[in-house]
């Protein structure tokens, strides 16, 4: 509240009690005044300086000319920009298809490996070690082996699409990794709750269904997000069976005409269609933090 | 009350700023000297070479060597064993061949792992030359400077027999086929401009993957320079068959050359020695001794 303030504000009150600030008030508030717009003057400065020198630093480098020829060239940018949203079709269709069997085989393998009953450990046993093995092989090899190795076993009924087997290599690994996601997100609710839903008469199931996991998923949605994310960036890797994505589609032109403008152009798509999705997870996990923090005690 | 005046640390922090960022210009790379402006010969066809070519006054990479960049892994028929350094295969003694003409013995010469992709980057290079089945290009010269070629290419379909397009006689027989070609090849451009297929190419990373695609069926041919055809129909895919060659497309014939830094102070001498192994038959030589499976294919009009 500035001596300002209080003049516009209570002008009507200015009659009946005149305020006067003291000497003292008005010195302290100008200072105030003068040190948030000199703040302001050597914040702006310091940008600008800053600035002018980065752009000095790599507009005058010797090699400024030749790297904007080879990463900015506008010709080059026009003739990409169609075959790489062409390709981004293909990664944003593997990444809806992939996304949604995943969080599917995911939650039913983190089930498997938290079945209870000695007469479950082979289930038990066979989901932990997928888990183990598909966390650990790496997805470039994993794709390899799937796009290149099952057409080579000549199975009848098999397909031998590149893009399919590309898929369903994705599928395996990051199925793993969501598998662990959904197991730490049940494992971390209380096990005070089962018992008390065990109390109430349901069933093992019953409340797995209705109090463990509603409470096991809610937890764990921003990871979940982060392996989407990271989906989505990794959907490129089936190029290597031969399918041409937003990144191929770039790198096939820079290796035919010796120019990298087409990978910047493809980078900036990607960064472009990752932001809305950043901002989703920030959205659902604020939601989230509002919704817990209501109601208070139960 | 403090004084409303600017506290020394304040100023010192203002200073701080653009000198942190100027002391980062102190790292920034100094011309070598070597100006980008200064016309380069932008291709072998000079033979005013001024400059005497040889190993005291060229400016080479590391001084007294010769260093010459290769894929790793390097491919038959143009390296043999993927060593570079054995000098059998085309392009190693191709390599070696014009060492040699410069003035450099063969233990002078070293090579060095470039992957094709960083060939053409516009930093400083690690490697006098580079060779590696590159195609010359109008466009890719406005990024590197090549020798002449020393080598005429001819594009090649490869299928597997039994593959629906093991017979075709002609372009029209390869529209409805799925073909597949390395990325970065011309292989690919022949697919894209010449057969123009209705079904879209498979582009792979490396030629292995290609073959693997080929013989998984995954593909119904692919499409590779004339001598690594006959090289996998020799001795990677025995089941397979060299369709056709395509024929030259532009008036020039399509030719492999050697890629120097843009604007290399190589560039002239490298491209005198291919000029003279050309001319005194060396190359034909070597092409005989190296590449001589490769007869001629039926040309696919």
């Amino acid at each position: 509240m500035t001596v300002q303030d209080e003049r516009e504000g209570g002008r009507a009150a200015a009659d009946a009690d005149p305020y006067r600030p003291s000497a003292r008030r008005i010195a302290r508030e100008r200072h105030r005044r003068n040190r948030t717009r000199r703040a302001f003057a050597v914040a702006a400065a310091s940008t600008v300086a800053t600035a002018a020198v980065l752009y000095a630093l790599i507009v005058d480098s010797p090699g400024w000319d030749r790297t904007r020829q080879t990463f900015f060239d506008a010709h080059y940018a026009r003739i990409s920009l169609h075959p790489v949203l062409v390709g981004l079709w293909l990664n944003l269709r593997l990444l809806v298809v992939c996304g949604a069997i995943v969080l599917v085989a995911g939650l039913l393998t983190a089930l498997l490996r938290t079945l209870r009953g000695p007469v479950f450990f082979p289930v038990r046993a066979l989901a932990t070690a997928y888990v183990d093995f598909f966390r650990g092989l790496p997805l470039i090899i994993c794709i390899l082996l799937c796009v290149f190795g099952i057409p080579a076993l000549r199975l009848t009924g098999v397909t031998n699409n590149p893009v399919l087997l590309g898929a369903f290599a994705l599928c395996l690994t990051y199925t793993a990794y969501v598998a662990e996601v959904f197991r730490a997100g049940i494992e971390s609710v209380h096990p005070s709750q089962r018992a008390a839903a065990r109390s109430l008469g349901l069933s093992n199931a019953q409340a797995m269904r209705h109090v463990v996991l509603p409470q096991a998923v809610r937890r764990v949605v921003p990871p979940l997000l982060n392996d989407l994310v990271s989906l989505q960036k990794d959907t490129g890797l089936v190029s290597i069976g031969g399918a041409v994505d937003a990144v191929y589609a770039a790198q096939i032109i820079a290796s035919r005409d010796f120019n990298y403008t087409p990978y910047v152009v493809a980078g900036l798509i990607f960064v472009v269609i990752t932001i809305p999705m950043t901002r989703f997870t920030d959205w659902v996990a604020a939601r989230m933090n509002r919704r817990q923090s209501q109601g208070g005690a139960v | 009350m403090r004084p409303a005046i600017l506290p020394s640390r304040h100023r010192a922090a203002l200073a701080a700023a653009p000198l942190l960022v100027l002391a980062l210009a102190a790292c920034a790379p100094q011309d070598d000297g070597d100006s980008s402006a200064a016309p380069s010969p932008s291709d072998g066809a000079t033979s005013t070479a001024t400059a005497s070519c040889s190993p005291a006054s060229l400016a080479t990479h590391t001084s007294g060597t010769f260093t010459v960049g290769t894929d790793n892994p390097a491919y038959d028929p143009w390296f043999v064993d993927n060593k570079p350094s054995n000098g059998k295969g085309y392009e190693s003694a191709v390599a070696y061949a014009v060492a040699r003409q410069l003035g450099y013995s063969a233990d002078q010469v070293t090579w060095q792992k470039v992957p094709f992709n960083s060939a053409f980057s516009p930093g400083a290079k690690n490697f006098d030359v580079d060779i590696n089945q590159v195609s010359i290009t109008a466009a890719r010269r406005k990024t590197v400077d090549f020798s002449p070629g020393y080598y005429d290419v001819r594009q090649a379909v490869v299928a597997p027999k039994g593959s629906k397009i093991a017979g075709a006689h002609s372009l029209a027989d390869l529209k409805n086929a799925k073909l597949g070609a390395q990325v970065g090849t011309t292989s690919l451009d022949v697919i894209d401009d010449v057969v123009k297929p209705t079904r879209q190419p498979a582009v792979y990373q490396r030629n292995d993957l290609a073959v693997a695609a080929l013989k998984n069926g995954q593909v119904d041919g692919i499409v590779v320079d004339l001598p690594t055809a006959f090289y996998i129909t020799g001795s990677e895919v025995p089941g397979a068959t060299v369709v056709g060659q395509f024929a030259a497309t532009g008036t020039a014939p399509e030719q492999f050359g050697l890629v120097l830094d843009k604007g290399s102070k190589l560039t002239s001498c490298v491209s005198q020695a291919v000029t003279t192994l050309r001319a005194n038959g060396t190359l034909a030589a070597l092409e005989k001794k190296w590449l001589s499976d490769a007869v001629n294919a039926p040309v696919l009009k």
